[in-house]
């Protein structure tokens, strides 16, 4: 039986202690999974950075058609996903489900129209013959390094509209509230901010020059 | 914006931070495509990245509206851990240098 079961019992509510920086545990919480998460991709990156480093033939196959126009597509998307997802936390915390409802749909078509744009990608460099650990441009870790970085990218980005779905729907039937939307909006808004570090790092630096 | 006051109302308080965003994204490919060597250049993506990512945590995430002590027990302890991997650098330069051992 917890602490505050046992108060209960006893017939008297328990006592809570204040909420550490004015703020819920549920958004405290996703704040330190956001925290940790950015270690990852930020080992990731250095990980990838490693390798380019200590490889002299590192691959530069990406050319302004089809892969950074494509990518210039996606930033914008994932940079206007963020700004819905906010008009969905403002229409939440004014108690909107409808507004809410329109946005967190524009947010999730938005999500899902990068994460098409993103395997369509993949598909074009599998077409070319990047495989995890063969290419036929150079340093055959190029594979792994791109479909790892951007793959772990992805699975955020699917994992995201998942939430949002499933927040949204709760939201409607009154068994989510404004705080969960928010939640998932600060991982929204994480996600894109990943993006910001992986579209210059693993993308622009190796931009393939006449 | 659960228990952050004074949060702005609407989308139309978040259009500047959108739009400098997108300006700022789209500085990355005008550097990609510039003459900088791959030192600068990779020093100038970084700087615009960091930059991105800042306003995206003040303003998208609310950072610059929760309390002081809130920012300054998370963003300067990840700060570190990151700076703590860039140990990683001598170790591929001599990989590089020293091949093929």
């Amino acid at each position: 039986m917890s602490e505050s079961d046992h108060s209960m019992a006893l017939g008297h509510s328990a006592t809570m202690e204040p909420s550490p920086y004015a703020i819920p545990s549920r958004k405290l919480a996703m704040w330190l999974f956001i925290l940790s998460d950015s270690c990852t991709f930020g080992a990731l990156l250095f990980a990838y950075g490693y390798l380019r480093t200590g490889s002299p033939d590192w691959p530069t196959p990406f050319k302004f058609f089809p892969s950074i126009f494509n990518v210039i597509i996606m930033t914008f998307v994932l940079i206007t996903s963020s700004l819905t997802m906010l008009g969905a936390v403002d229409a939440s915390k004014a108690g909107d489900k409808s507004k809410t409802a329109r946005w967190m749909g524009i947010t999730i078509a938005l999500g899902t129209l990068f994460a098409i744009l993103h395997i369509r990608e993949w598909i074009g460099m599998i077409h070319e013959g990047v495989r995890l650990f063969q290419n036929p441009w150079g340093s055959p870790l190029f594979g792994a390094s791109f479909f790892g970085i951007t793959g772990l990218h992805l699975l955020h980005v699917i994992s995201g509209v998942i939430a949002m779905a499933v927040v949204a729907r709760g939201y409607l039937r009154g068994s989510l509230n404004a705080g969960h939307v928010e939640s998932t909006a600060l991982y929204w808004h994480f996600v894109d901010l990943v993006w910001m570090f992986v579209v210059p790092l693993v993308y622009l630096m190796s931009i393939a020059r006449s | 914006m659960e228990n952050v006051p004074n949060a702005p109302r609407g989308i139309t308080p978040y259009l500047p931070v959108y739009i400098g965003l997108l300006v700022l994204s789209g500085a990355q490919i005008f550097i990609a495509y510039s003459h900088l060597d791959r030192n600068r250049m990779l020093a100038a993506f970084l700087g615009v990245a960091l930059l991105s990512a800042a306003l995206a945590i003040m303003y998208f995430m609310h950072m610059a509206q929760e309390r002081r002590s809130f920012f300054w027990s998370l963003i300067p302890a990840t700060i570190f851990v990151l700076l703590m991997m860039n140990m990683i650098w001598s170790d591929s330069f001599r990989l590089l240098h020293m091949k093929p051992f």
